[in-house]
């Protein structure tokens, strides 16, 4: 509780004990009510100070207006003998408990959804002249040397130039797998490091680290607000003047045809505590910051409420292939001979291709195992759009594609495959070929698998052959592929697919933030993933994810449609209360305590239920 | 220009949104956000009068919100 909390407690104690002496005095004059003034001033002088000064200020409708005038009305029907002065006091006293309880329980969720996003370092270690000395990251320099002990947080994007240690990256990326770092290698900032003393040359000023980065993405999440927030503050604007007209209607109306004036006010005064909007107004934005917050913990960076809602409503994900649900790596997927052993084929493959660096041969050569011994090869020709021609041990090995079989004699046939293949042929007999793909990630089929689902349609760009998109699209699980596209292909695909899009259906576009800004823009939710030292995917997109994993997708998506859940729920709940109360009042059914909580027990209930999409992110 | 600052004694969610309003109407002012959450006010305004600004804004709020403090 902060020092303003326990005042307020305070005086509702004090509050508290004044009414019941006053209830207890035994007079029952024409002065009682002076009886209970103490009580009631102690309960809410500074709602009557505030409205007062409100009320000079040109701000009529607010929150102590409204509990101002509710009590001093309810005061006033006390003294012409319809009402009871308890009640009044005891309403001041109730509003004033809800307003602290909210105010402790809107500030304790607050502190720790920000907790949550806390990266900022305190401090760096700056190392000069042989001497280290802390001081403020945002004083250090680039190319200056810092040292990272066991248990800091990382405090400025580097380069490690000593030592080894292991990072703890889980609060920029929600990985829990500590990451090994050596010299020559890069940390960005808001890492913990967790074993070793590092020696850290900056590469950036704080301004533009990681972490900043971050920080400012998340801090400004709020402005792009969703919706439903949008709605929420229209609303107040007119709900308010609404409840109030209705409250003077009920005052006067009424009373004119059947009488009882002192009855129908008090009902009127019940009105206006219901009419505040702050229920709705603090609960919309909590929940949303509660399921960025979340989000945030597991890597997934939502840059507004708005995108929380395109994410909930995303009916159809674009994904990007190569970098995305591939690893981008080349590697031998399959070696499929004919007459001879495996070994022996991916053996002479690996020795035909020995003398080429391109990212085909060196994947042979990795798959080989080693380097294969130079002195078997000789005579070896490039053809060019065909491949290669080598003598190996005196025969003739030909690789590449089916035109050179065709041109050395050999017949092979050929079928789709996922990927570049790499036919051999040894003195003009078909040996078999190789299949050189890019390897999905390890979780690329549960993300789809994940979206499916959830009754999302996936959707793959490539560049590569049809065939070969149509295979790794079939393996993925994926709905649709569209292949052999020119980069610039993509932007019209994703507007083509936009343009198909109905209803509340949202596109969402993940890709690997290289090269694809515009389709990132173009899509309803662009998303960024792998986005750990990249600056440029961290800008353009409006979900990033920090690490490179395709299965975040499907948890953003559900922490998203969870968060928008509870939202729905808070407006539902709110004004559904309120409306029930304002009819049982107008029918005189329920008195002004229902209406004190229907005001701040609701908001104390929605605000609890805002801070649950904090949890959101938890399996 | 865009300049964030604090705000102290933001307690209401609802006077957040009537300062918001409040300063995207003042002359000079491109864009404001009050951030409840923040607590946190986003101004975006003519760099050349940017000061000059911000006390009007600081008038507006006070009106709005007599207990909230924007530090400068």
């Amino acid at each position: 509780m902060t020092k303003k909390q326990k005042t307020m407690l305070a005086r509702i104690i004090a509050g508290a004990v004044l009414l019941t002496a006053a209830v207890l005095v035994p007079y029952d004059g024409p002065w009682r009510f002076a009886l209970f003034l103490p009580a009631y001033f102690m309960a809410g002088w500074d709602v009557l100070w505030r409205a007062a000064r409100n009320i000079a200020h040109g701000q009529v409708f607010d929150e102590n207006f409204l509990m101002a005038l509710a009590t001093v009305g309810a005061f006033c029907t006390g003294f012409f003998g319809e009402g009871e002065y308890p009640e009044a006091v005891f309403v001041m006293l109730f509003y004033q408990v809800g307003e602290l309880f909210q105010g402790y329980a809107v500030g304790k969720s607050r502190r720790s959804i920000s907790s949550l996003m806390d990266l900022r370092p305190d401090y760096a270690n700056l190392e000069s002249g042989g001497e280290v000395t802390q001081v403020d990251p945002e004083d250090v320099q680039v190319g200056d040397i810092i040292v990272v002990k066991p248990g800091e947080k990382v405090p400025l994007d580097g380069t490690v130039i000593e030592g080894a240690s292991t990072l703890n990256t889980a609060a920029l990326t929600g990985e829990s797998m500590p990451r090994s770092v050596g010299a020559g290698e890069s940390v960005p900032s808001g890492c913990v490091n967790l074993s070793g003393v590092l020696r850290v040359r900056v590469e950036r000023e704080f301004g533009e680290s990681t972490v900043a980065k971050i920080l400012d993405l998340v801090e400004n999440a709020s402005s792009k607000k969703a919706k439903a927030e949008n709605f929420i503050t229209r609303f107040a604007r007119y709900y308010t003047p609404a409840v109030v007209i209705g409250a003077v209607l009920l005052a006067v109306l009424p009373p004119l045809f059947m009488g009882g004036w002192g009855q129908w006010v008090q009902r009127a005064l019940t009105f206006l505590v219901v009419s505040c909007p702050c229920a709705l107004v603090i609960s919309v934005p909590l929940s949303f910051f509660g399921g960025i917050g979340g989000a945030s913990r597991q890597g997934i960076l939502i840059k507004g409420g708005s995108y929380m809602e395109a994410l909930a409503a995303a009916d159809t994900v674009v994904f990007d292939k190569t970098g995305t649900l591939t690893q981008g790596v080349f590697k031998v997927s399959g070696i499929y001979p004919q007459g001879m052993e495996k070994e022996e084929l991916l053996e002479l493959a690996a020795l035909a291709e020995s003398w080429s660096d391109h990212p085909i041969s060196r994947s042979l050569k990795e798959a080989f195992g080693g380097e294969p011994d130079p002195s078997r090869v000789s005579g070896a020709e490039e053809l060019s759009g065909r491949g290669v021609r080598v003598q190996v041990d005196g025969r003739t090995v030909c690789a590449g594609n089916k035109r050179l079989m065709d041109e050395a004699g050999a017949a092979c046939a050929e079928g789709p495959a996922a990927g570049t293949v790499v036919h051999v042929s040894v003195d003009g007999t078909y040996a078999g070929h190789i299949v050189i793909a890019d390897v999905p990630k390890p979780d690329a089929k549960e993300a789809v698998k994940q979206l499916r689902e959830r009754g999302i349609k996936t959707v793959m760009l490539t560049g590569d052959s049809r065939a070969s998109g149509e295979a790794a699209a079939r393996e993925l699980g994926l709905d649709d592929v569209r292949a052999e596209l020119m980069p610039a292909d993509k932007v019209s695909i994703v507007e083509k697919l936009l343009s198909e899009e109905t209803g509340r259906g949202r596109l969402a576009f993940v890709g690997d933030g290289i090269n694809d800004a515009p389709v990132l823009s173009r899509a309803d939710v662009g998303i960024a993933m792998g986005a750990l030292g990249s600056d440029a995917a961290i800008e353009a997109a409006d979900v990033v994810l920090m690490d490179d994993k395709p299965s975040k997708l499907g948890l953003a998506i559900r922490i998203s449609r969870k968060t928008i859940a509870i939202v729905k729920e808070n407006i539902w709940f709110a004004l559904g209360v309120k409306a029930l109360v304002l009819a049982l009042t107008a029918f005189g059914i329920t008195g002004m305590w229902l209406a004190v909580f229907a005001d701040v027990g609701v908001m104390v209930l929605a605000v609890l239920n805002a801070t649950r999409a904090l949890g959101a992110g938890r399996a | 220009m865009t300049k964030r600052f604090k705000l102290v004694d933001l307690d209401c969610a609802n006077c957040a949104a009537k300062m918001e309003t409040a300063i995207k109407k003042l002359p000079g002012v491109e864009d404001a956000a009050v951030s409840f959450m923040t607590q946190k006010l986003t101004v975006t305004a003519e760099e050349s009068r940017f000061e000059e600004i911000m006390d009007q804004i600081e008038k507006a709020c006070k009106k709005v919100e007599p207990d909230c403090r924007i530090v400068r």
